[in-house]
């Protein structure tokens, strides 16, 4: 049934949300008020779950294509394959559990429609990004995400710290674009092609100086949209500053779709050899920036005060971990498909159990409790169902074994390892170290302090029940996500093979 | 698959209690932690097994599915049980309903959650002593700890959120340490194995597969992981000087904590110590014997001073676990038939006797609220069953004959007394001996000065015999400890069938 319509089926998810925004869209017009709160909340879930479904149906059906390879479309500026997929299935999980939870989050806002279309048609971008086998495709598909994502952030007009994140994180993201897209310019100037796979078979005698220039501005652009060093200090304001659940979106899915970028066109614009022979070894950049990212991530998480912030340099702590994906390759390294495929697990494993916490965080604004560790305190007695689900995503994000951060993880240092990088793997243990320090703080502030004045848990009035269904969907998802890894680990590693 | 059902009835279990009401969830919990007791004596009157599961012996029960593959290496969901794993599978089984009834009396909050979680550790208990895949074992060993830090950390005395960290940090540093040393070998194996199942690695070691890795030898990478292992495991059992976490935890937890925390997670370290560094890496054990043994020498003699210096009962009970611990590394160091296969005698017949002693100091503190010496005495004419118990259980820690403790030291000793391995043997035994005089003296002199003489201590509770349900356990754990006595030879002789492999693996050098 694949072979009648190619073009079209594998398309599909990324076409399902572009529907689902417009069907939002259309909901808005019907009952323009806070009323269709719940209706726009059910059609995005259905929607996205849709997509979901679709790329799992299409990798799990062996393949877009009978032959089980890539489909190109568009003069192949498009190419669907199983690694578009499993990023897409990663942005359509992630929207769903934003999208339900949303639902409680704005219940008292005039027009909630502008939130859930805005997120659905930043999943199309990302969506299309996956595809994109173009670098013009790759720059509109960028903007794509990007765009809904300033005004998601600055989403709470009346809220000083959400427009100013908001604002803050425009600029460096117009600043971080414009630099992108210079070294677009740059690469099209040394090969004469925009096509990914045209730019690895150009002749660039002469000209790979302006190649690696172009190359170097370009991990600029990876940078920005992972939320890694040197283009990650809009994150934590952004992250502090918007809602939990933008939070959620941003540090989760568009923190994959930047990946995506990443893995797909560093390896097939650049391949390996010619980043060795020519002399643009991209892969020892981003060494240079996992090492740094993962690092200044953890530490500087270790140090706050703020459960949010905290998980914001956590983010960029796993940006760190998942750049290990392109960065510990050399050229016929034994694993270099493993190492990729491993980072795409992780960022799996690490899309639902980020958004999960951040939509705990979520819930913790919906009360009214605080920001701090110490408001946290003793939440467990009055929701007890919540707090052991956090403490999932907390255990996990520190990769302690009973949850799938443990899997995740693990194979990607020890397929770092297997590249020969120890020393990555190294920094990335002792990082994973630290980070049981702040990530256990919470759960001792959940479980094991006392709430500061007994009446500090009379905040938690209500229980959401959408907001309390994703978290719970989202823990669940982590823990089964540990006997269910096989199938994950090896579709990505699959995925990843391809790419060398 | 029988093994998978009685883990699965506990993780259920643990789930059904979770949900339950607090009224019935320690009974409800009672009942369903009887499941896995009762299979596992199925699976102990049905055992046939010969030899050791990781050196090409006979596994009973097993099952082997493979989970996922990476990089090459495939990792399974594979368990079984051989002579070393049956009896400590048992003793979980047996210690879990034991210490849920004498939780009955202490906890009164949140019950539905606290017996879930000891389902909860049961069942990953449970997958400790029966995984043989190393990340299987892994995920067990780990998850272990989890239920034990909320149950310290939420049901514990005054200073539990310090003892629950401490514990939680302590461990989780030793097991990276240990992960860490356990990857190396993996990786110098190399191509040679392609899977995580410790049989295939064991053998792969035996057969002198270890290969260069990073520029470092094979003999050198080897000693290093021995060590990464041995100190990873050192603080689990704990032996001296790793073992300050276990006091800390062993006083702010609530007893029934403490039951399963000396029962059971002690030997988590031990069964390990044998599975991995004695098993697998034997010359590397022969190398650093002296060492070992003398550390283990130290464990005994000054936990057991530590306890004599000791005015609090819990404190003097969970010291006393450090000296028997070194008993235990004695036994495996000198790579004798009768000294590993005491030593895990050992692990059960301690199991049981200081489970029984954290139980009869909790049901004596259920009554007087204090676990001071100086606050007690003469508890006897109040308590007298209790106390005649306590004291039953203290004569089984000093050795006397006829009980569990008696049989598991005796053949440590006759093992290390002929250890070919291990120079100057007779002096660390002598040594080690000389522990058990210490033993008797401060457990006679606790006891004198709190269960003899007259009744004095300042209260306004009414101190009187205990309840039914809080003395059947002990009585129980009595009777197993006088039948493990009699008869050591129902777990001696499977063991020594999985132990004998072991010793043969080590070159006697020298």
């Amino acid at each position: 049934m694949v072979n009648g319509l190619p073009g079209v089926t594998a398309l599909l998810p990324a076409l399902l949300l572009a529907v689902t925004g417009l069907a939002l869209l259309l909901v808005d017009t019907v009952r323009p008020d806070a009323r269709s709160n719940t209706s726009m909340a059910v059609v995005g879930a259905i929607g996205s779950l849709a997509a979901l479904a679709a790329s799992v149906w299409l990798t799990a059906s062996g393949g877009v294509s009978p032959d089980g390879g890539a489909v190109l479309l568009f003069a192949d500026a498009v190419k669907v394959d199983t690694l578009s997929l499993f990023f897409t299935a990663i942005f359509a999980s992630v929207t769903a559990l934003v999208l339900v939870a949303a639902h409680d989050y704005f219940h008292d806002h005039d027009n909630p429609a502008a939130f859930y279309s805005l997120v659905t048609f930043a999943a199309t971008g990302m969506a299309l990004l996956a595809v994109a086998n173009s670098l013009a495709v790759v720059f509109v598909a960028l903007e794509m995400v990007s765009l809904p994502s300033y005004v998601l952030v600055a989403y709470l007009k009346q809220n000083r710290g959400s427009v100013e994140a908001g604002l803050k994180y425009f600029l460096v993201g117009a600043l971080s674009s414009a630099i992108f897209l210079f070294g677009i310019s740059l690469v099209y100037a040394a090969t004469g092609s925009l096509i990914l796979a045209d730019i690895a078979s150009a002749s660039i005698d002469g000209l790979a100086g302006v190649l690696g220039v172009g190359v170097v501005m370009m991990i600029g652009g990876v940078a920005f949209k992972t939320a890694s060093v040197p283009f990650h200090f809009w994150a934590p304001e952004a992250y502090e500053g918007a809602p939990a659940p933008v939070s959620a979106f941003l540090s989760s899915a568009s923190k994959a779709a930047g990946f995506v970028v990443a893995f797909r066109v560093f390896t097939e614009a650049f391949p390996l050899e010619m980043a060795a022979s020519a002399n643009v070894d991209w892969m020892l950049a981003f060494a240079i920036l996992a090492a740094v990212t993962m690092t200044l991530g953890n530490f500087a998480a270790a140090v706050q005060e703020e459960v949010k912030r905290m998980l914001a340099y956590s983010s960029i702590g796993h940006a760190g971990y998942a750049l290990i994906g392109v960065a510990a390759l050399t050229v016929d390294g034994p694993a270099n498909g493993t190492v990729m495929g491993a980072a795409m697990a992780h960022l799996l494993v690490y899309g639902f159990m980020n958004t999960g916490a951040f939509l705990f965080v979520a819930m913790a604004e919906r009360w009214g409790v605080g920001r701090t560790f110490a408001d946290y305190a003793g939440l467990w007695r009055r929701a007890p169902v919540a707090s052991v689900a956090m403490a999932v995503f907390m255990f996990s994000l520190a990769g302690l074994p009973p949850f799938a951060g443990f899997f995740s993880k693990y194979f990607l240092f020890q397929a770092a390892i297997d590249n020969g990088f120890l020393w990555l793997a190294g920094l990335g243990a002792i990082n994973s170290v630290v980070s049981l320090y702040y990530y256990s703080r919470v759960v001792k502030a959940l479980f094991l302090d006392d709430p500061a004045s007994p009446s500090a848990l009379d905040a938690i009035d209500v229980r959401p029940t959408a907001l309390y269904a994703a978290v719970i969907f989202a823990a669940v998802a982590t823990v089964l996500l540990l006997p269910g890894f096989g199938p994950v680990i090896e579709t990505a590693e699959a995925a990843a093979s391809a790419l060398f | 698959m029988i093994l998978e059902a009685l883990m699965a009835a506990a993780f259920v279990g643990a789930l059904t209690v979770f949900l339950a009401p607090d009224e019935w969830a320690g009974r409800l919990s009672f009942a369903i932690s009887l499941i896995p007791f009762v299979g596992s004596l199925y699976l102990w009157s049905g055992f046939e097994a010969g030899g050791n599961a990781l050196l090409g012996g006979e596994i009973a029960y097993a099952t082997q599915i493979e989970w996922l593959e990476v990089g090459g290496r495939s990792v399974s969901w594979f368990v079984g049980l051989d002579g070393i794993s049956l009896p400590l599978f048992v003793l979980t089984t047996f210690l879990v309903p034991l210490a849920i009834v004498s939780a009955w009396t202490p906890v009164d909050s949140r019950q539905s959650q606290f017996y879930g979680l000891m389902l909860f550790m049961e069942a990953n208990l449970l997958g400790v002593f029966a995984a043989l895949d190393f990340f299987l074992w892994f995920v067990f060993w780990e998850a272990v700890l989890v239920p034990m830090y909320f149950l310290i950390g939420i049901w514990g005395g005054p200073r539990r959120k310090y003892a629950a960290i401490k514990f939680f940090v302590y461990t989780n540093a030793a097991s990276l340490l240990m992960f860490i040393g356990f990857m190396s070998l993996v990786f110098a194996l190399g191509d040679s194995v392609s899977s995580f199942a410790l049989p295939e690695i064991a053998q792969a070691i035996a057969a002198g597969d270890l290969g260069t890795w990073f520029g470092i030898a094979p003999d050198r990478l080897a000693l290093f992981a021995f060590l990464a292992m041995f100190l990873g495991f050192a603080v689990k059992v704990p032996i001296v000087p790793f073992h300050t976490w276990l006091p800390d935890a062993h006083v702010q937890a609530p007893t029934p904590a403490s039951v399963l925390l000396a029962g059971v997670l002690l030997k988590m370290g031990t069964y390990a110590l044998l599975r991995f560094n004695f098993t697998m890496l034997p010359d590397q054990a022969s190398m650093l014997a002296v060492p070992i043994a003398a550390i283990a020498v130290i464990s005994v003699i000054y936990g057991a001073m530590l306890a004599l210096a000791q005015k609090d009962l819990k404190r003097i009970v969970a010291y006393s676990s450090v000296s028997s611990m070194g008993y235990v590394i004695l036994g495996l160091i000198v790579f004798t038939e009768y000294g590993v296969g005491g030593a895990t005698f050992q692990m059960v017949a301690h199991g049981l006797i200081s489970g029984l002693m954290f139980m009869a100091v909790g049901v004596i503190y259920n009554t007087t609220h204090t676990r001071m010496i100086g606050d007690m005495g003469g508890m006897a004419d109040r308590m007298p069953v209790t106390v005649g118990i306590l004291v039953a259980g203290a004569f089984g820690y000093m050795g006397l004959p006829l009980m569990a403790g008696f049989a598991g030291e005796f053949f440590i000793f006759v093992g290390s007394l002929s250890a070919p391995s291990l120079p100057y043997a007779p002096v660390f035994t002598a040594l080690a001996m000389f522990g058990i005089v210490i033993v008797a003296g401060y457990l006679l002199s606790a006891m004198q000065s709190t269960l003899f003489g007259p009744f004095e201590l300042e209260t306004d509770y009414d101190v009187g015999p205990a309840p039914f349900h809080d003395v059947a356990p002990l009585a129980v754990l009595l009777v197993a400890i006088i039948v493990l006595g009699v008869a050591p030879d129902i777990f001696f002789e499977m063991i020594r069938d999985a132990a004998l492999p072991v010793v043969e693996g080590v070159t006697i050098n020298g």
